[in-house]
């Protein structure tokens, strides 16, 4: 038990770097998901393309060659240099970015098409229609697969250790090895890791049930 | 003074003709009944006078302008033209009151004190001022629809496009319904109704469209075209609904 209450201090360090790569990741993957998507219902043939290009390309790839790509790959070209939370962050935030392009393009299909043609006909822009009419109500639907794919995401940001970055699990690494109690230091990092990630469903619960008044 | 004037307008969904060659002219505080069977056109008739649809061919032209110039701002237009569904289409994330008030606060940057205050005295002439705060969810079919006929009202416009507003409800809210579109044609609102109710074609409507494969076969006053009507497939219809 002291091995894990002595190696808390610094696993909890770890946690911190976790949170903090995919806060940013995720809402950063959020946007891109949400451009991917608009780009993806727009009626311009080339911008369907290039969205489904995207999403085709990351979903068609594993994550570690991505991250791998975006970390040795772009930076062994010399004309920009990433550090590792930066090309981590990316990576997280690319790679959400497609799969939530795919929930938002299904939410936003999901609205009757009706309710674009009563905001239509009213004097609506299509715009206007998408942000106050549409968006909304698929929001509310997606949520569930939201919530599914940050979880995702999050355990994610356990393979950014391979480019060395102190996250939770490279912590939990450097501890095990330190200590030759890879039993414990093990358990105690999958319970922390279970812990954030059943939080984060009750804050999803909470956000749902908040919305589904009627 | 002519509000509509449609000029040989055609419709097509792929290869299939909707709508052949349509002519007719509605003019300011008229109301129009379209009537005639499922599949004959009169919905994609009117979803073309505000152009939900893309019209293939011909000319429409709303309030002086044509809706068919490449130029034409849309949005503007639409706003002179309300429209009512069979389905009412309101928005379920959003309260009576704001159903309403969303067009005038946002496209004619009305206050919001102002628009509400508009939309009271709107949801009082449709008989529903206390389901302001209620979300479409918790209203029956009648009411959807009456608080639709409210927001179409809200943008004040010229012109009332109703899509079989009545198919969708119970008998027994018919009635409400049909009675606030009574007292709107009354105050003088120009008014194309596609409808099923032969009753209120007979008693509101100015003129009645009777409308079959894609043509306008008959069109005549009401009580000529139900009394006496010209063409065999307006007779042969009438006798089926009749």
């Amino acid at each position: 038990m002291d091995i894990i209450v002595s190696a808390l201090p610094i696993l909890l360090k770890g946690l911190q770097v976790t949170l903090y790569i995919f806060l940013i990741a995720i809402l950063l993957g959020f946007l891109i998901g949400l451009v991917i998507a608009l780009l993806r219902l727009a009626p311009l043939k080339i911008l369907n393309w290039i969205a489904k290009i995207y999403v085709d390309a990351i979903r068609g790839t594993p994550f570690i060659v991505q991250l791998f790509f975006i970390y040795f790959g772009i930076n062994s070209l010399q004309f920009i240099s990433l550090n590792s939370t930066t090309a981590g962050i990316i990576t997280v935030a690319i790679n959400a970015g497609a799969y939530f392009a795919e929930i938002i393009r299904a939410g936003i299909q999901s609205i009757d098409k009706g309710q674009t043609e009563a905001a239509r006909s009213i004097g609506f822009t299509g715009a206007q229609t998408m942000r106050y009419i549409i968006l909304p109500q698929a929001f509310r639907r997606m949520l569930p697969t939201i919530t599914n794919q940050s979880i995702i995401s999050l355990k994610d940001t356990s393979l950014l250790s391979v480019i060395g970055i102190a996250d939770l699990t490279q912590q939990g690494q450097i501890q095990a090895s330190a200590t030759f109690e890879a039993f414990k230091i093990w358990l105690a990092v999958g319970v922390i890791y279970f812990i954030v990630i059943y939080l984060l469903t009750l804050l999803a619960n909470f956000v749902e049930r908040r919305f589904q008044l009627r | 003074m002519s509000m509509i004037t449609v000029k040989n307008l055609r419709k097509s969904f792929g290869n299939l003709e909707v709508l052949k060659d349509i002519n007719a002219e509605v003019k300011e505080k008229e109301v129009i009944c379209v009537i005639g069977p499922s599949g004959s056109g009169k919905s994609t008739f009117l979803r073309c006078l505000n152009r939900l649809e893309e019209i293939t061919g011909g000319q429409v032209v709303i309030n002086g302008h044509d809706i068919t110039d490449k130029k034409v701002d849309l949005n503007k237009v639409r706003q002179e033209v309300g429209m009512v569904f069979q389905q009412f289409n309101l928005f379920p994330h959003m309260t009576v009151l704001e159903n309403i008030t969303l067009g005038p606060v946002k496209i004619h940057s009305t206050e919001k004190t102002a628009a509400e205050k508009l939309a009271l005295e709107l949801l009082d002439k449709v008989g529903l001022r206390e389901k302001a705060n209620s979300y479409p969810g918790e209203l029956s079919g009648g009411q959807k629809q009456r608080v639709a006929i409210a927001r179409a009202l809200a943008m004040n416009p010229k012109i009332m496009l109703f899509d079989e507003p009545t198919s969708a409800l119970d008998p027994e809210m018919v009635g409400d319904v049909l009675e606030v579109m009574k007292q709107l044609a009354k105050e003088g609102m120009t008014m194309v109704v596609v409808t099923h109710e032969m009753g209120f074609a007979r008693e509101v409507g100015d003129r009645v469209i009777f409308m079959d494969g894609g043509y306008i076969v008959e069109e005549n006053e009401p009580n000529a075209l139900f009394g006496n009507p010209q063409h065999e497939r307006t007779k042969a219809f009438l006798s089926k609904v009749l």
